[in-house]
């Protein structure tokens, strides 16, 4: 089998001191991305466990693949879930949701229980669109812009340059840092030509971490541009699949002058951010509205 | 709410921003009928407020959208001369 560079890691997680027993509520929220799927479960509106995949083919799937694990790893039963909201491009093809919440709200509410009420600017660089979002301090948007007519700042370009240069994702950002000279910047951040670019800059000699470098700095550049539209206010928090990828975000931090924070506890994970949201829309909505148990009784998923 | 629907590209940007706070309280929608592109579309947003989206089919394509209503010699836009609370913006 030919190695997929693209590939990160996939895995159910749950904060073993919390117990499902003995809560009111579980809600869930399953994000269905383009690239990446991720189910988040959480125990009166608090994060429990996580799961991130990757997008399948078609969502009713994606979505199921993403949950059913995670309901398993934590042993709790599908009728017993309170309220399942989808969120995500996939969202309206999530059979057995309750509510689906787009992307823009969900990022909101679940960057902010991250970070706290003190955050007023998120970054979202998922696989195929990248968005900037403004959210007042209980997470609730006020403004949002969504780019996914390019592939600046999304998952997806990184991806294609993964496996293009044959590095593993997970090392971009460590080796974009590794050069002698400053990065030359790639002129066109469009995946297509910036393809033919990066294949260019190889032959001329330059190293892959040179071209790693100056696709890095043409990402982040372009995704500035995209920030610089509804401006930067503190705290400002990265969200989505790059969050992780130091080699376009602390660029994009030099290029706002401005450092991101990092979620107040070092188990949330960036990359889970809309599914989270989803989860505590989900609690939210239990709470007014009722659980949608009875609906689930007696079946599985 | 200030929702910005649009896109860059190369040759410039192409946003139109809501302020939907204004549309959750208007009453007669009139940039929907007033867009002969029908680009503005009713929705309820995620908090319950009812507003306006633009077509989410047609986001990507707003600078040939809207290309027939900018002619420079021509009077204010259908779109902002309907929205009388002002809730309407175009960057270009
Ligand atoms: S007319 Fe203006 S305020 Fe009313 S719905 Fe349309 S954009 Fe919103
Ligand atoms: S400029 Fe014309 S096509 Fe564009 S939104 Fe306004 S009315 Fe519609």
């Amino acid at each position: 089998m030919t190695k997929e560079y693209w590939r990160w890691d996939e895995k159910c997680w749950k904060d073993e001191s919390m117990d499902p027993k003995s809560a009111g509520i579980i809600s869930a929220g399953i994000d269905i991305g383009s690239v990446s799927s991720e189910a988040v479960l959480c125990l009166d509106g608090k994060f429990y466990a996580s799961n991130t995949i990757r997008t399948g083919s078609n969502s009713p799937t994606s979505a199921k693949d993403a949950l059913k694990p995670l309901l398993e790893y934590t042993g709790i039963a599908y009728e017993n879930l309170d309220y399942i909201v989808g969120t995500g491009y996939g969202r309206v093809n999530i059979p057995f949701q309750d509510k689906a919440v787009t992307e823009i709200a969900c990022h909101g509410r679940g960057a902010n229980y991250m970070v706290g009420p003190s955050l007023r600017t998120i970054l979202d660089m998922g696989g195929q669109d990248c968005k900037a979002i403004h959210v007042d301090e209980k997470g609730k948007v006020t403004n949002f812009l969504m780019n996914d007519k390019c592939a600046a700042g999304t998952g997806r370009g990184m991806e294609t340059i993964a496996d293009l240069l044959k590095v593993p994702i997970t090392e971009i950002g460590d080796r974009s840092f590794q050069i002698d000279t400053p990065a030359e910047p790639i002129s066109n951040v469009c995946v297509v030509f910036a393809k033919s670019e990066a294949m260019a800059m190889v032959k001329s000699g330059k190293t892959l971490n040179e071209v790693l470098a100056s696709y890095c700095k043409a990402m982040a550049d372009r995704v500035t541009q995209l920030l610089d539209r509804i401006g930067v206010e503190k705290e400002f928090f990265i969200t989505g699949g790059i969050s992780k990828n130091r080699g376009v975000t602390e660029r994009i931090e030099e290029n706002l002058g401005i450092k991101a924070v990092k979620p107040k506890d070092a188990r949330l994970d960036p990359q889970t951010a809309g599914a989270l949201g989803a989860a505590l829309f989900g609690f939210v909505l239990a709470s007014k509205k009722g659980s949608k148990k009875a609906s689930r009784k007696g079946q599985t998923l | 709410m200030i929702a910005n629907y649009g896109y860059m590209d190369g040759s410039g940007e192409y946003y139109i921003t809501i302020d939907t706070d204004k549309c959750a309280e208007c009453e007669g929608k009139m940039c929907i009928a007033a867009c002969p592109k029908g680009l503005f579309v009713p929705i309820e947003d995620d908090y319950g407020e009812d507003v306006v989206e633009i077509d989410s089919g047609k986001v990507k394509e707003l600078k040939y959208q809207c290309m027939d209503c900018k002619p420079t010699e021509k009077p204010p836009l259908p779109c902002i001369s309907a929205c009388t609370p002002g809730a309407l913006k175009h960057s270009w």
